[in-house]
């Protein structure tokens, strides 16, 4: 197939999606590289994302895209080194002048794996208001009830907010943890393959909650699942050995894309 | 100007709270290390008094076989001889792992092995229960069982290193064992099925696989319960005889390094030669524990490599 | 067929051993119980103790016990807490890391008597403590520090990352997120440990002898002022525990008694340990249920 016949040489190795004047970005990435140890696990991520819509990033195991996704807000601290800058409202918040803490309050992050605290539906959204100071307890149950209602999940725990969030299905769990994450007002949305530990139909209440939520916010998706990515984003980022080989609007990578390799992952040749 | 770039540029709630905790926990921990350091230095300078400020020769120390601090021998020097005590330590603690040794890996195989529901059931909390058992309360069960026991079988007062060993054997038995348990627990399942699979009886399967890949937690249980033994210090008093002679059998009156120490701290005057003597005693168990501990980190290693 | 009379051989040694030592252990528990509780009983348990005649209790004797071993953990929990948290939160591996840990092993493996030896030059003698209920619950606190830090890092240790790393992408700081997320969800396991760890302090002599002393002065149940020195709350007075006055009635064999007491107080003991270990799990179970059910 495609991996045997020698590159056309009309085709680029390379293509990234240049956004217009008129775009408005939202966050930015310029040479970053990520080490763990000594090995290099990401180099020259240059990429922007606009504001207001879905990125998707995809890629093999082991190419660079969790590793790229949990350094845009400095999940990876204290695992790896990460070098380069990541633009955010005209601060690089790779830098260690900017609040670590006040920083991942406007770039939230939702996991693989649902991890709800061991808390009640109702203190797992507060708790983080509370401990920045919000006691307000009107204002508390508002905030409640718009973040689950945004996470397509108010109508099923309304009644028993006072109930442990591990009494919740995995799939509840897991808007309950966007719904948390949401409660938080952030900017940016970033999210680990959050359906990948779920079933079917909660993988597409999940979709559907996230097409509703790019109304607000800009979200950054890293997903293992090629039709998930063509389903709700609007741009896609191919990750292949730790460099981003493609970046275009998601409808034409996944018809038309630029770059052999790019072709040869969607159509399942690899990965 | 944009307020949420302007905050990310300050010292937010949660740093302070970060700093604040990252300091209280690390004094926390660095309390311990000091306490550590001043154990050591404490009894260090105390201990090594008797050899630079008594002029004692650390040899003559060591291996002199009279004990008698506050008389000076034939050489006009104190008669400080600490040898009968550490020969008294050491044979108590040997003996009681050797005797302790069959018995713990016997009953752990058994718990883990041959019937693990009735070691669970029953063995396990009564294990469990005796490990937390006072070391008095094993010493007055010598005092009142074991040493008129002795007495009766081979004469004499009943007191001495055979009694040490007995109490020692049943007290570290516990310890020993569960920590064994732990360690035949921790070899993984399909060591057991694939040598049974090939057709091993039970028995070459415990003996040929199980206690090969168990040896280096089986090692470091007995080398921690000689660590316990060889730092208990009442419940030997309180059986051993405490006369600081060289044991001449195991059933006469002896000592142990702790037995002379909880004996003579409180009858000498600190800072006096006598005193000093004792803290040399201390010294010695200070560094047996490193050595034991030292022990334990090499088995640990090696362990590792296999 | 050879391997077959070994198996059925070693098989019945096995059995042996393990029958031998459920004998000594059982023998054990059933001496000290048969022995010792038919003395105890309400006077027993809350009469001072006499010296020179026959007839004394251990209220004393008991209460100390008690008292000490409360200071001891209010002194060390929070402290190895502390300890434990920094070790298994913070600690990157490092020199530092790495010497500490070494330091913690070797105090947990210090024998009891050294500890108490250097509990009496350091703060009976040095800094003029004098023999005393504090000086004996610093000493118990170095003998207790070791053991309790490890079972706060093991249980923290058994908390999922999935839980920092929620913390952490709500813009919590490690510190907020391990106070309120991972300590909850940690502790029916460090209850547990405590409680064990109450078990041991509470049969420790050793480290005594020397700091807490081996006298026990009437104390004045009516006076709850800690700065009277009849005052059973009063830290700065001398304090013989159960433990030690097992130890010494039987060193100095003077009481006449003293093997009665002597029984009664190891069974007192013995029972003691036990409720600690029930206790210990009980609690555990409990609090992990409030924790976990649907409220």
């Amino acid at each position: 197939m495609a991996q045997n016949t020698p590159l056309n040489t009309e085709k680029p190795t390379r293509n990234i999606y240049q956004f217009g004047e008129a775009s408005e970005i939202a966050l930015a990435t310029k040479n970053l590289h990520v080490f763990y140890g000594n090995n290099e696990a990401l180099s020259e991520g240059d990429l922007q994302f606009e504001r207001y819509k879905i990125t998707s990033l995809i890629g093999a195991s082991g190419s660079g895209k969790s590793t790229f996704l949990r350094s845009l807000n400095r999940m990876n601290d204290n695992v790896a080194t990460v070098k380069g800058e990541i633009m955010y409202r005209g601060l690089d918040i790779n830098s260690r002048a900017v609040d670590v803490y006040e920083m991942r309050r406007h770039i939230g992050m939702v996991f693989q794996r649902p991890n709800p605290f061991a808390k009640s539906i109702r203190d797992n959204i507060t708790f983080a208001l509370k401990q920045r100071g919000m006691k307000d307890k009107e204002q508390l149950d508002a905030i409640v009830e718009s973040s689950l209602r945004q996470a397509a999940l108010w109508d099923q725990v309304k009644d028993d907010l006072g109930k442990s969030a591990l009494a919740l299905s995995g799939g509840q769990q897991q808007r309950l943890v966007i719904a948390r994450a949401i409660a938080m007002k952030p900017d940016i949305l970033l999210l680990d393959e959050p359906a990948s530990a779920l079933d079917p139909i909660s993988t597409s209440q999940i979709e559907d909650t996230l097409l509703e939520l790019k109304e607000k916010y800009t979200i950054i998706i890293v997903t293992h699942n090629m039709q998930q990515a063509a389903r709700i984003s609007d741009y896609t980022a191919f990750f292949h050995m730790g460099k981003v080989l493609e970046y275009d609007e998601t409808r034409k990578i996944f018809t038309r894309p630029k770059v052999a390799i790019t072709n040869d992952y969607i159509s399942g040749n690899f990965g | 100007m944009d307020q949420i770039r302007e905050s990310l540029l300050k010292t937010s709630v949660a740093t302070k709270k970060e700093r604040f905790g990252k300091t209280i926990t690390m004094a926390a921990l660095i309390l311990i290390g000091l306490v550590v350091i001043s154990i050591f230095y404490f009894v260090a300078s105390k201990g090594l008094a008797t050899f630079f400020t008594d002029k004692i020769n650390f040899w003559d120390f060591m291996t002199g076989k009279t004990w008698n601090p506050s008389t000076n021998g034939s050489n006009g020097k104190p008669q400080v001889g600490a040898l009968p005590m550490i020969t008294g330590s050491f044979m108590i603690t040997v003996l009681s792992a050797i005797v302790a040794t069959p018995f713990a890996i016997g009953t752990a195989i058994f718990m883990t092995e041959i019937s693990p529901k009735y070691g669970a059931k029953i063995l396990q909390p009564v294990i469990e229960l005796l490990v937390g058992i006072p070391s008095v309360v094993y010493g007055f069960i010598g005092l009142t069982v074991v040493v008129p026991f002795i007495r009766s079988i081979f004469g004499g007062s009943g007191f001495g290193v055979l009694s040490g060993t007995v109490v020692l054997f049943v007290m570290i038995l516990p310890t020993v064992t569960s920590m064994t348990v732990d360690t035949l627990r921790s070899v993984p399942q399909y060591y057991r099925e694939s040598a049974l699979a090939i057709g091993a009886t039970q028995w070459q399967a415990i003996y040929k696989v199980i206690l090969r890949a168990a040896t280096p937690g089986i090692l470091t249980a007995i080398v921690f319960g000689m660590a316990r033994a060889f730092g208990e210090a009442l419940a030997v008093q309180m059986v051993v005889g405490n006369a600081a002679i060289m044991p001449q059998n195991l059933t006469s009156p002896a000592s142990t390094l702790t037995s002379i120490l909880t004996m003579g701290i409180g009858n000498t005057v600190m800072g006096s030669m006598q005193n000093d003597v004792l803290w040399t005693l201390a010294l010695i168990l200070l560094v047996m524990s490193l050595i034991f501990n030292i022990i334990i980190r090499l088995i640990g290693k090696k362990g590792e490599l296999k | 067929m050879q391997a077959k009379t070994v198996n059925k051989i070693a098989t019945g040694v096995l059995y042996i051993i393990a029958g031998l030592v459920i004998l000594i252990l059982a023998a054990l528990l059933g001496y000290i119980l048969v022995n010792g509780v038919p003395h105890l009983s309400w006077h027993f348990l809350t009469a001072p103790s006499r010296a020179f005649q026959a007839g004394g209790g251990i209220g004393i004797q008991l209460f100390n016990s008690f008292y000490l071993l409360i200071l001891t953990m209010l002194i060390s929990f929070p402290i190895a807490l502390g300890a434990g948290i920094y070790l298994n939160e913070y600690a990157k591996k490092n020199w530092f890391t790495t010497m500490i840990r070494t330091a913690i092993e070797i105090l947990s493996s210090l024998p009891s008597v050294v500890v108490g030896l250097f509990g009496f030059l350091l703060i009976v003698v040095k800094l003029n403590f004098g023999f005393s209920i504090l000086s004996g619950a610093i000493a118990l606190t170095l003998f207790n520090l070791p053991l309790l830090t490890r079972s706060v890092e093991g249980s923290l240790n058994s908390i999922s990352n999935l839980q920092r790393e929620a913390g952490s992408a709500l813009g919590l700081s490690k510190w907020e997120t391990v106070l309120h997320v991972i300590l909850p969800a940690a502790l029916p396991s460090i209850v547990t440990g405590v409680v064990l760890s109450a078990g041991r302090v509470f049969g420790e002599a050793a480290a005594l002898i020397y700091t807490a002393g081996q006298s026990a002065p009437a104390l004045d149940f009516g006076d709850w002022n800690p700065f009277n020195m009849a005052s059973p709350l009063n830290p700065l007075r001398p304090a013989e525990t159960l433990a030690v006055h097992i130890w010494k009635i039987n060193s100095e064999g003077i009481m006449p008694d003293a093997a009665a007491v002597s029984a009664g107080a190891s069974a007192v003991l013995v029972i003691a340990v036990l409720l600690f270990n029930i206790l210990a799990r009980w609690l555990g179970k409990v609090i992990f249920k409030r924790l976990t059910a649907a409220r």
